[in-house]
């Protein structure tokens, strides 16, 4: 029999195995999840979750579905957090520094706390993306904030009321779409296939009998 | 770190053969020796776990037995239940999905005009989009072309392609890239702007273009982003639980169901998107899954019902390397990328067992075959795993690759305790990709009039195995083509009477086919509780 812990889930106790994510755990204890659990791998932010660990002054964040459940655990979930998300047209905006003016003023309110930093449940340095793009340095804060899920711990955890995800967010957009080198060959391949240029040898491919595609396909040459 | 010894002793035996393994290029199998490895090992050959469907339009097919039970499941409300005469909703373009299908549909079908509505049971850009982590496939370098993609993933899956669907996605790919690009997704590029492309399992030329190993969720973001720019509404925490039609059998809105109140409502529209992705959360053959917790083949089940057929919904894909330890990251993926940027397949003795990119059918019979009847796996808490030999990354391309291309994955084990830059890790095959579902023209309609379907959720674009990064770029290629084409005819269309009357059909055949199952379809959510004496 595995080894059971002790874990409060909003404050009401379970067993639970040891070795089970918090999400799992929930579900172990009865929880039909609806909210809060999207692809239960770390990628979507379905699952921001807040606990403490009974004796320990320290409010933790994480994700639930990648964290596994520790003894005297006091657990809840934020399923969603209200972020600012401002409406803009990307066609429209520029990489300048005033577009942050203009859609996210509330960034250069930040009071350098770091609590965004110290929530993060990627482990960014969340505080150093929001510097950067207070300065327009849309490039440094797209790359810094990359691994962001969205989850809005952050913003829960800040005082200044930043939405740093969606202020991330704006800046990768400007920073793909504007800032990032063009890519000249794409730009000639789809003008190659708008002249036409590959439709007599793929229309000739579909017409192949199986037996000749299998003789392509199979010694096609393969690049090292 | 690892604690367990025979875990530890194997791994010392990898070490060891590290150096001479880095060396090795291990032949790829001939067509025959695929042939035969497929046959015995493949989970898609097992025949104890397909069944013949006795009803609907594929009648006499093979599916596996999980997915029967609810084709022929019990609709969850009769048409008494629903009053079709006020709706809730009326648009020009349902799509139900929010995923990067539904998502790219309906920034289509808004820019063509028309009033566009996105409903998802769970958040939009909770999908198999946002987990997509390798990258997305397109002929854009000299040395490459459309005919060459055409040609790897009309072989790599089994000769079995529509074709005409094949040439679209081959011959948009560039588009597709492009149009992702001007959104604002980030390309690995090189200071020229020279895509960064590598090799997939199967790829005869290095195609994938990816954004580190977060490219479905780099596309995923912005999608969404994009659609909320816009103002798409988008109802979320609401599935479908049923399509209607109007007297002349054209599809004609949805009946939905709010997944927290159980409140029913009614969506009117002129056109349909089913963009409702795959079934990794049925666990076919017990196998766990790299899926995301809603798919549960939703879009399958309720179009199969309305009467569209459904093309090699036997066929599902297998991820080669989903992770096999530890307990907390069963099933999740690990990325092929992590094979395209250099680490190998070795197994319990330290020894290179295949060429580590072959196709994912491929390796993932090679993996078991290595696990079962060659008894060179390493036992794990679930069963026996192969290592994937992570830290060669790093001695064939310079230390700081690892974070720099995978960080995604350097995480997810980290998290766990295990440094994949000096660490090997575990894997075995998982349940990741559905390569059937709905027929569709080349203009992205089901059999059924005004019913579109986008995504996962479509079979026939990848014949009967999909290579890596061919999905990211066909819910972009079709989900952009469905929001045009669905638009566009939605101006055109006058919506007549709406009926639910094809369920009172769908009944009548279930009884005479015999069928009494009480299962309720659509499934909606797995049920992963442990709950005992509730009500």
């Amino acid at each position: 029999m595995e080894n059971l812990v002790t874990v409060y889930f909003f404050g009401k106790k379970y067993q639970v195995p040891e070795s089970l994510t918090i999400m799992e755990a929930m579900e172990y204890a009865g929880y039909q999840l609806v909210r809060g659990c999207g692809c239960r791998n770390g990628f979507c932010g379905a699952c921001a979750t807040i606990y403490r660990i009974a004796g320990d002054r320290t409010l933790k964040t994480c994700l639930a579905c990648s964290t596994k459940v520790e003894d005297n655990m006091y657990v809840a979930t934020l399923p969603f957090f209200p972020l600012v998300k401002a409406v803009y047209d990307i066609e429209k905006v520029k990489p300048t520094e005033q577009i942050m003016m203009q859609l996210y003023p509330e960034i250069y309110a930040c009071i350098g706390c770091n609590a965004c930093t110290n929530a993060c449940t990627q482990g960014l340095n969340v505080m150093q993306y929001i510097a950067y793009a207070q300065r327009g340095e849309y490039e440094k804060c797209a790359e810094e904030s990359f691994d962001c899920v969205m989850c809005g711990v952050c913003s829960a955890r800040c005082p200044a009321e930043i939405s740093h995800p969606q202020v991330a967010m704006l800046a990768r957009r400007l920073n793909g779409k504007y800032l990032a080198p063009h890519c000249d060959h794409l730009d000639e391949r789809i003008a190659e296939i708008n002249g036409g240029k590959y439709e007599l040898l793929l229309e000739d491919l579909m017409g192949k009998p199986i037996s000749e595609m299998q003789e392509l396909y199979n010694n096609r040459e393969i690049e090292k | 770190m690892y604690f367990d010894p025979i875990m530890q002793e194997s791994i010392k035996k990898v070490e060891a053969a590290r150096e001479a393994n880095i060396r090795m290029d291990p032949r790829r199998m001939t067509a025959e020796e695929k042939d035969v490895l497929l046959k015995t090992y493949h989970p898609d050959y097992k025949t104890a776990e397909f069944t013949e469907l006795k009803m609907g339009p594929n009648k006499g097919g093979k599916v596996p037995v999980e997915l029967a039970e609810l084709l022929q499941g019990n609709p969850r409300i009769t048409p008494e239940q629903v009053d079709l005469t006020k709706p809730d909703y009326d648009v020009d373009v349902l799509i139900i999905g929010g995923g990067g299908a539904g998502a790219s549909a309906a920034i289509e079908a808004h820019q063509n005009g028309a009033n566009v509505m996105i409903v998802t049971k769970l958040r939009i850009g909770d999908a198999n989009t946002m987990m997509a982590e390798g990258g997305i496939q397109a002929a854009d370098k000299p040395g490459d072309s459309p005919a060459q993609h055409y040609l790897d993933a009309f072989g790599g899956g089994h000769f079995a392609a529509q074709k005409d669907l094949l040439y679209k996605l081959v011959n948009d790919a560039p588009e597709a890239i492009r149009w992702l690009s001007e959104l604002g997704v980030e390309f690995d590029k090189a200071p020229d702007g020279t895509m960064i492309t590598t090799h997939g399992g199967g790829t005869s030329r290095k195609r994938m273009h990816a954004a580190k190993d977060y490219s479905g969720a780099e596309i995923m973001r912005t999608l969404r982003d994009e659609v909320l720019n816009r103002q798409i509404p988008v109802v979320d925490f609401t599935s479908v639980i049923e399509l209607i039609k109007d007297e002349s059998g054209c599809c004609a809105g949805a009946v939905l169901q709010n997944m927290e109140t159980k409140e029913l409502l009614v969506a009117k529209a002129k056109t349909v998107i089913m963009a409702t992705g795959g079934a990794g959360r049925l666990h076919y053959q017990g196998f766990p899954t790299s899926n995301h917790y809603g798919a549960t083949a939703d879009g399958l089940v309720l179009a199969y019902r309305a009467g569209a057929r459904l093309l090699y919904p036997e066929t599902l894909q297998y991820h080669p390397t989903g992770a096999a330890f530890p307990a907390q990251i069963y099933g999740a993926l690990v990325t092929e990328k992590v094979r395209s940027v250099g680490a190998m397949l070795v197994n319990a003795n330290g020894e290179v067992f295949m060429n580590p990119l072959e196709t994912r059918d491929v390796s993932a019979a090679s993996i078991i075959r290595e696990c079962t009847d060659r008894g060179n796996g390493v036992p794990t808490p679930e069963g026996f795993g192969i290592w994937l030999d992570t830290p060669m990354i790093e001695i064939k391309n310079g230390t700081g690759t690892i974070e720099k291309r995978i960080p995604a994955m350097m995480r997810m084990f980290a998290k766990h305790g295990i440094d994949i830059r000096k660490e090997p890790i575990l894997i075995y095959p998982t349940l990741h990709y559905q390569n059937g579902g709905l027929k569709i023209t080349d203009d992205g309609q089901t059999d059924i009039e005004n019913l579109y379907a986008a995504g996962e959720v479509v079979g026939g674009i990848h014949g009967r195995n999909r290579l890596m990064g061919n999905s990211l770029l066909d819910i972009i290629v079709f989900g952009r083509n469905a929001g045009r084409h669905a638009s566009q005819k939605a101006k055109e269309v006058s919506v007549g009477q709406l009926t639910l009357d094809h369920l009172n059909a769908f009944n009548q055949e279930r009884a005479n086919a015999g069928i009494t199952t009480d299962t309720l379809s659509p499934r909606l959510l797995p049920d992963y509780t442990r709950r005992r004496n509730t009500l």
